[in-house]
């Protein structure tokens, strides 16, 4: 059962209350509105149609189903008096006969999903930024072209190996890797796990929460992965010369090619 | 004598120009270019109903909804790394077909287009640069991008799906990149690929099955040139589009970009 408001039922006692004190003071009130129906809101000509009609009904057929008159029933609900008092419950301070029945509450019946979300137009906010974010790429990029060229070694030669011969920056972690492991764990094994182990992350991390200060563990795992690929990285990039030995930049110059 | 006297003035140059205007603007050709609504038929005064209007009459509205949420638009948030990543891709197919009116994939003839692209064609070497930098500047971005996203815990419920979409277009842009770096046919380029190759081969099972089809022999030589570049500019990019357009399609569904941490 809903459980009606507090609110509603302090107002209901509040003219129950009201309502006795009124029947108190003219104790014959509620017989005389069962009496005379002048009092009812019930305009007179149809109670009267009614009336009539209850009549030419028992008169012909004492059967009460067929038509019973309006007039009776409201005056049962009118008079009827509750086992608590001597207060008609249906009818309200000005005598009104509706009744609060239930009062259903929007949470229990309906799930409301869409909650306010403050929001903002896409144009001018979203696109405004894009556009200028594009714009400053597109400059970088040109800028950065003019100034700078791209490799274009020698002509392909499969009989001369370039010494280092190294593949491109994404890949030197692994071929950093291959300097310690067999080739089927470094070029593999690790990069294939790596790959599924991505992939299945959202399924793997249960933690449905997205603070940084719940996800401790979630984030330095991932910190140290980032770390220790970006770190192959450089290694292979910057520290592997000829034989993909070992070097210093600072001191034995660049092996490395864009 | 009689003067006739003619008192309508005669039409300024800008009432002129305004008459031709709304001539273009209210015949059929235009009307039939832009939807009702469009702010190119009916002008742009700023009004909410107007900037509502910008996007649900246009092209963008394939991309973008009409309202975000206002953590969304925040550059802190987001760094514009994945509208970045998308960015690229375009300047990339931009500069990347005008390079292929200049390119032969043939062992013989790849080398010297290049070297002719550079040195004879107009704008020739500035376009490669672009191309070439804005290739590693994608890889890195999409790199970033996911580092963002994860960092922000946004591949949880319910973007879990658009996690692995996104993972398999990084894959999709390292293969892009790394079937392009063969391209120019110099050292460079043989011996990245070599080495990158070879690493595949080890793969158990069927790695030298793979690795034999991808390089159409046994080793590196024309008919691998012509397989990459295939590879290059149709059949990743193919690939690559259509799980873009998934991936930009799920974040709208899965209810915008995710939530202020």
């Amino acid at each position: 059962m809903t459980e009606i408001p507090e609110h509603l039922l302090k107002r209901a006692q509040a003219a129950r209350d009201k309502a006795a004190a009124e029947s108190a003071s003219e104790p014959a009130a509620a017989e005389a509105a069962a009496a005379t129906p002048a009092d009812s809101r019930i305009p007179a000509h149809l109670l009267e149609r009614s009336r009539a009609a209850k009549s030419k009904s028992s008169g012909e057929t004492d059967a009460p189903g067929g038509g019973v008159a309006v007039q009776d029933k409201v005056a049962a609900v009118v008079a009827a008096t509750p086992s608590g008092g001597g207060v008609p419950v249906g009818a309200g301070p000005g005598g009104h006969t509706q009744r609060l029945l239930t009062v259903v509450k929007s949470g229990s019946i309906q799930d409301v999903k869409a909650q306010p979300v403050d929001k903002v137009h896409t144009w001018p906010h979203l696109l405004a930024a894009e556009f200028v974010a594009a714009l400053a790429c597109t400059a970088f990029t040109f800028l950065f072209s003019i100034w700078v060229n791209a490799p274009l070694l020698q002509h392909s030669n499969p009989n001369q190996t370039p010494n280092p011969s190294k593949a491109p920056w994404y890949f030197l972690g692994l071929q950093e890797l291959l300097t310690m492991f067999h080739p089927m764990v470094a070029g593999v094994t690790i990069p294939g796990v790596g790959l599924i182990v991505l992939i299945f992350a959202p399924y793997i991390d249960k933690n449905p929460s997205n603070k940084p200060e719940d996800r401790k563990f979630a984030i330095s795992l991932m910190t140290v992965h980032f770390m220790f690929w970006s770190v192959l990285v450089m290694i292979g990039s910057f520290f592997r010369g000829p034989g993909f030995n070992f070097t210093l930049p600072w001191r034995d110059g660049l092996f490395f090619e864009l | 004598m009689a003067k006739i006297i003619d008192d309508t003035p005669k039409p300024t140059a800008k009432e002129r120009v305004q008459q031709a205007v709304d001539g273009v603007q209210g015949g059929q050709v235009w009307s039939s270019i832009f939807r009702p609504g469009s702010i190119f038929r009916k002008g742009y005064s700023d009004s909410p109903r107007n900037r509502s209007y910008v996007i649900m009459n246009s092209v963008l509205y394939h991309l973008h909804p009409v309202k975000v949420k206002r953590h969304a638009v925040k550059v802190s948030y987001t760094l514009c790394l994945g509208g970045l990543s998308f960015f690229l891709f375009i300047l990339l197919t931009v500069t990347g077909i005008f390079l292929m009116f200049f390119y032969r994939p043939e062992a013989t003839a790849a080398w010297d287009d290049i070297s002719n692209l550079q040195t004879s064609v107009t704008f020739g070497l500035l376009v490669r640069n672009m191309h070439r930098w804005g290739a590693h500047l994608m890889v890195l971005s999409v790199f970033l991008h996911m580092a963002r996203v994860f960092y922000h815990g946004a591949y949880k419920p319910p973007r879990e799906f658009n996690w692995v979409i996104g993972v398999i277009l990084l894959k999709l842009t390292l293969l892009l990149s790394f079937t392009g770096y063969l391209l120019p046919w110099d050292q460079l380029a043989l011996w990245a690929v070599a080495v990158g190759t070879n690493m595949m081969g080890y793969t158990p099972v069927f790695g030298q099955d793979v690795r034999f089809v991808l390089l159409g022999g046994a080793e590196i030589g024309s008919e691998t040139l012509l397989r990459w570049y295939v590879l290059h500019v149709l059949f990743f990019p193919f690939i690559i589009v259509i799980f873009m357009a998934i991936h930009f399609w799920r974040v709208r569904k899965d209810g915008g970009i995710s939530g202020p941490l």
